[in-house]
């Protein structure tokens, strides 16, 4: 039965019901109990962020704490899955990839090309990412386009926790490997999710909303800041069709595709930096692809080519907002030859 | 902590063992000089890095493992793979970049594997087996299949961070791990004298809080022993053990290395040293094996390798079907 | 106020409806207008219907305007004999008016909902109203308890309806043992024994309605009658294409344009729709309820059931209800029935007759029951 939950219990549910239904399901991490070897409680924290939260308890011998060691650990998770694991690594900050990722980008990414088809990696990475939280510079960037270029990733992207729920459990049923980006600014969202059970496909964009004026690719926390906007246009007339790809890769062309066919105009909003971000990326598919159906320049609303500021009087101005995707959609809908 | 174990007999090997051992050594030595010489013809692609000279490491190590065990390899990795039974021709036409490789041609010599095997490659990254072997070995534990994990490498990986955290983490999750550090000498063109800021890179155990063991690299016997202790105890529940094999590489870091900073160390090694000398002359002093039957596998290997750079050079090349395959189990 | 000025209040179309907005009033102030004509356009966050008048009179004023958004209870407009004063119209207008901008509209009280289990399974209901006679609304193949969202509630005055979820669909459980018309046949039945309900009119639509017959055969003094809507298992059409792309779509690009089939009114096929099934077919098992259900009524391209025997074989009334251009089960399959001529055939309606022209059914309903 659906009911309202948040996206932090979302992905606890879904993790919860694959451990149940899958014993070679595991979930290692830094604190993903907390308290390994210290005297008080062993499921301390359940994740810095509460996610894995009682999963300790109730799967024994299948939370693993490690040690503050993301190369071994993560590395770990990918060399158990090739020998029968399915395991569900938590890289705290996406921040931190920059510790383990030859593990992620040469080899789990690269086993089944290398090995000529022969090696499945069954394993997710749950990361958090994006800003918001005033956390900085090195705990707050938006780093999927990274794990988007690289083949043998799939890169999931949640905006809900309807999504949330069903993509994990998607992710950890698929046989590559996954990297499913957190928005930590959204653990907190409530939404309507089943109770039961259920999958999303990788590779098919939902379009949220309906509408013929101007095509909004929007990407996990900036699908509710789309929403938003879309809100306040349509009072003045401008209806916006918001198009959530849900999976960065695979990512869904033809969805996207054909709503410009239809719109004739498009802006991308993504939280990333600008230069080589799923912004630019949709953009130029667009150009290459649909270039006959656009009727007005393509709007990219991202954040700017800097770090993440700390001050929240920075952080604000940093994180696409609704009134910047307003002004973008406004000005491709009013752009005329 | 560290011991140094000298070179002791083993008692546990009846002749067939024995037989085998060599099998696999003196196949591997002959891959390797015949690469060496086809390299030179110019009809191998790539980068090819040549394991002669150190074959009783892989060979002594993998004796003790069967199918539940899994290996991580280093960019030297053929001698890994023949002593984990990867096929000898297979191996051969991937080198060549052939459809009818291990790898079909998409990985080459850097990235031979055989998953089957519980060979999870050869690698192109220095020091990127290690953490892959604490997840494999992690595996093993949970699912109590009783395997364990092997992770080769090489002195230059001794010092990545990669390493270092998966021997930390070996120990504290207290896996069935073994960890095989073979320093021959060379990362690349530095030497390990250098580049190894401990006497030992098995002294680095102490550190972690498990047993470190060199060994002689030259000696089947003494890997043999050192590596059965560390497998027995990791199947027992007790927990990683490093193991520092020391020796010498005949060749150079790669095929086409002119090796300018080397000493003569090699053909001294190669003349009083080499692992297959020493083993012969073991096994038939002792009586343990006639040598004739020595002779009739070296003359096995040398058809082996024959028919397989034969065929290897017949095969075919992978087209431009299997450009874009491969790359994920579902699109 | 004056009992002759009657309100047309929002109303509650399915669990989660929690307000509507106006999209379009097709009658204007001062207009007549009869019991079960169109009033207005009404759009919520999860889909797009007709609003249907229940009184007779003059729709002497719209109280919310086109675009506002407007909670479920709230009235929206007035309707009342031409001789009522302008002068109370005006005072009801502004009191009405009040009300819904203070926000103090009480919400009208929606379904209850629950579970029995039945032979190991979990099935779920939603309940509404609570008189003596009771209904109970069984769907089709695919469908849920929330496709009679706007019959329920106009069923509901003066009785007790319970919608209830066939195993494999909604919120029940997705295990469906065999599929066979006799599981499902009893999957209600138990439901009635679990609810303590000694006697029930059924509905059925579509499979549901093979269903509810098979139940009244298999426990006749259970059943006080039988209205089935497009039921399946009657004549010799099936729409196989249709069952068959339900059920292997698995993206709602491969599922929407079956889903055209099931509507006269081709824009009733909303992105909600769609959408929603699609989050039905994603849940686990229903893949493997889908296909199984599937065999229960296919046979290669033609119907798998024919109920017709056992409708012969049922003592009680029956009432059959077919849209006229249903393009899953067609109305030609009437002619199969023990009485043809007692058919009411809705004219302009498809296959969900409950969802396209859902006062025709409360009529046809609600008559048998005076």
């Amino acid at each position: 039965m659906a009911r309202t939950i948040s996206y932090r219990e979302a992905l606890n549910e879904a993790l919860a019901q694959e451990m149940e239904r899958d014993e070679s399901v595991i979930v290692l991490g830094e604190d993903n109990a907390g308290g390994a070897g210290s005297p008080g409680e062993d499921d301390a924290w359940g994740g810095v962020l509460g996610v894995t939260k009682g999963l300790y308890h109730r799967f024994p011998g299948r939370v693993l704490d490690t040690p503050i060691s993301e190369s071994a650990f993560v590395g770990a998770a990918i060399g158990a899955a090739t020998r029968g694991l399915r395991p569900v690594a938590e890289l705290m900050f996406i921040d931190f990839m920059g510790v383990c990722f030859d593990q992620i980008f040469n080899q789990a990414a690269k086993f089944r090309y290398m090995f000529g088809g022969k090696a499945e990696t069954p394993v997710v990475i749950r990361t958090m990412y994006g800003a918001g939280l005033r956390a900085a510079a090195q705990h707050s960037q938006a780093l999927y386009p990274i794990f988007t270029h690289i083949p043998g990733l799939k890169v999931v992207v949640p905006s809900s926790p309807y999504e949330a729920k069903g993509l994990m459990i998607q992710s950890i049923r698929d046989s590559d490997p996954v990297i499913f980006c957190e928005h930590k600014a959204m653990y907190d969202t409530t939404g309507d999710v089943p109770e039961d059970s259920y999958t999303i496909p990788f590779g098919e964009a939902n379009v949220v909303r309906d509408g013929d004026d101007v095509t909004v690719v929007a990407i996990g926390r900036m699908v509710s800041v789309a929403e938003e906007a879309a809100r306040e246009l349509s009072t003045s007339g401008i209806e916006v069709e918001i198009i959530d790809p849900r999976t960065t890769s695979p990512l869904d062309e033809e969805t996207i595709l054909e709503s410009v066919e239809n719109t004739g105009r498009l802006v991308v909003v993504d939280e990333a930096t600008p230069r080589c971000n799923l912004a630019t990326d949709i953009s130029a598919l667009v150009a290459k692809e649909a270039f006959g159906s656009l009727r007005a320049p393509i709007e990219m609303v991202t954040a700017p080519h800097t770090p993440v500021p700390f001050s929240d009087a920075l952080e604000d101005l940093y994180i696409p907002d609704a009134q910047r995707v307003a002004n973008a959609v406004k000005s491709v809908a009013g752009w005329t030859r | 902590m560290t011991d140094t174990l000298s070179t002791a007999v083993s008692h546990e090997l009846d002749e067939n063992a024995l037989l085998e051992a060599y099998r696999t050594m003196r196949t591997i030595r002959a891959f390797e000089e015949r690469l060496h010489d086809e390299f030179a013809t110019g009809e191998i692609p790539g980068f090819v890095h040549l394991y002669a000279g150190e074959e009783a490491s892989a060979t002594g190590v993998c004796a003790h493992l069967d199918g539940r065990d899994s290996i991580a390899s280093t960019h030297r990795g053929h001698g890994h793979c023949i002593a984990k039974g990867v096929d000898v021709k297979a191996m051969m036409a991937e080198i060549y970049g052939k459809k009818t490789g291990s790898c079909h041609g998409k990985g080459g010599s850097m990235h031979i594997a055989d998953l089957s095997k519980g060979m999870l490659g050869a690698n192109g990254i220095v020091g990127g087996g290690p953490p892959l072997i604490c997840g494999t070995a992690l595996a093993a534990k949970q699912r109590g299949t009783g395997g364990v994990g092997v992770a080769f490498f090489g002195d230059g990986a001794s010092n990545q961070g990669t390493t270092l955290e998966s021997l930390n983490l070996a120990s504290v999750w207290n896996l069935p791990a073994i960890f095989v550090a073979e320093n021959n000498g060379y990362a690349e063109a530095t030497s390990s004298s250098w580049s190894v800021a401990a006497d030992n890179i098995a002294d680095r155990a102490a550190g972690f809080g498990m047993p470190g063991v060199i060994v002689d690299g030259f000696d089947f016997f003494a890997v043999h022993e050192a590596a059965g202790e560390a497998v027995q105890r990791a199947r027992e529940g007790g927990g990683p053990t490093l193991i520092e094999v020391k020796f010498t590489r005949y060749f150079g870091h790669f095929e086409g290395d002119q090796q300018t900073y080397r000493a003569k160390e090699v053909a001294e090694a190669r003349a009083k040293l080499d692992c297959l000398k020493r083993f012969r002359a073991r096994v038939t002093e002792t009586g343990q094996v006639d040598a004739a039957r020595l002779d009739a596998i070296d003359t096995q290997v040398a058809d082996l390798i024959d028919a397989a750079v034969e065929e290897a050079k017949a095969a075919p090349k992978p087209t431009a079907a299997d450009l874009e395959t491969d790359v994920y189990v579902s699109y | 106020m004056n009992d002759a000025i009657r309100k047309v209040v929002m109303p509650k179309w399915g669990l989660s409806m929690t307000s509507g907005k106006i999209t379009e009033w097709i009658v204007a102030e001062g207009e007549e207008v009869s019991d079960g004509d169109d009033l207005a356009e009404i759009d919520t966050d999860k889909i797009a219907g007709t609003l249907e008048s229940a009184d007779a009179g003059v729709l002497r004023r719209v109280v919310a305007d086109v675009n506002e958004d407007v909670p479920v209870g709230a009235t929206i407009a007035l309707i009342a004999p031409a001789d009522v004063p302008d002068s109370e119209i005006e005072e009801a207008a502004r009191l009405a008016r009040e009300e819904l901008e203070s926000g103090a509209v009480e919400e009208a009280a929606g379904p209850v909902t629950g579970t029995v289990t039945v032979d190991g399974r979990s099935l779920a209901y939603a309940t509404l109203g609570d008189g003596a006679e009771v209904v109970v609304l069984v769907h089709g193949y695919g469908g849920d308890k929330n496709s009679w969202l706007f019959v329920q509630e106009p069923l509901a005055d003066g009785r007790t309806v319970h919608a209830l979820d066939l195993p494999g669909h909604g919120e029940s459980a997705k295990d469906v043992g065999d599929g066979s018309l006799d599981t499902l046949a009893g999957a209600v039945l138990g439901f009635l024994e679990q609810r303590g309900i000694e006697r029930a009119h059924l509905v059925g639509h579509s499979l549901g309605g093979a269903v509810v017959t098979a139940a009244a055969v298999a426990d006749p003094a259970r059943v006080a009658s039988l209205t089935l809507v497009a039921p399946a298992g009657v004549g010799p059409d099936v729409n196989a294409e249709y069952l068959r792309g339900f059920a292997e779509a698995t993206s709602r690009r491969e599922l929407k344009p079956h889903l055209g089939a099931l509507f006269a009114d081709p824009a009733q096929v909303t992105r909600q729709l769609a959408d929603d099934l699609m989050k039905y077919k994603r849940l686990d098992g229903v893949d493997k309820a889908l296909r199984t259900l599937l065999g229960t009524l296919l046979d290669g391209d033609a119907p798998a059931l024919d109920v017709v025997p056992l409708l012969a074989k049922a003592e009680l009334p029956v009432t059959v209800v077919w849209g006229s251009d249903d393009a899953v089960l067609p109305v030609s399959n009437a002619r199969s029935l023990p009485d043809p001529d007692a058919v009411h055939v809705v004219e302009g309606a498809g296959h969900m007759v409950h969802m396209e022209k859902p006062n025709a059914l409360v009529a046809v309903v609600s008559e048998k029951r005076r």
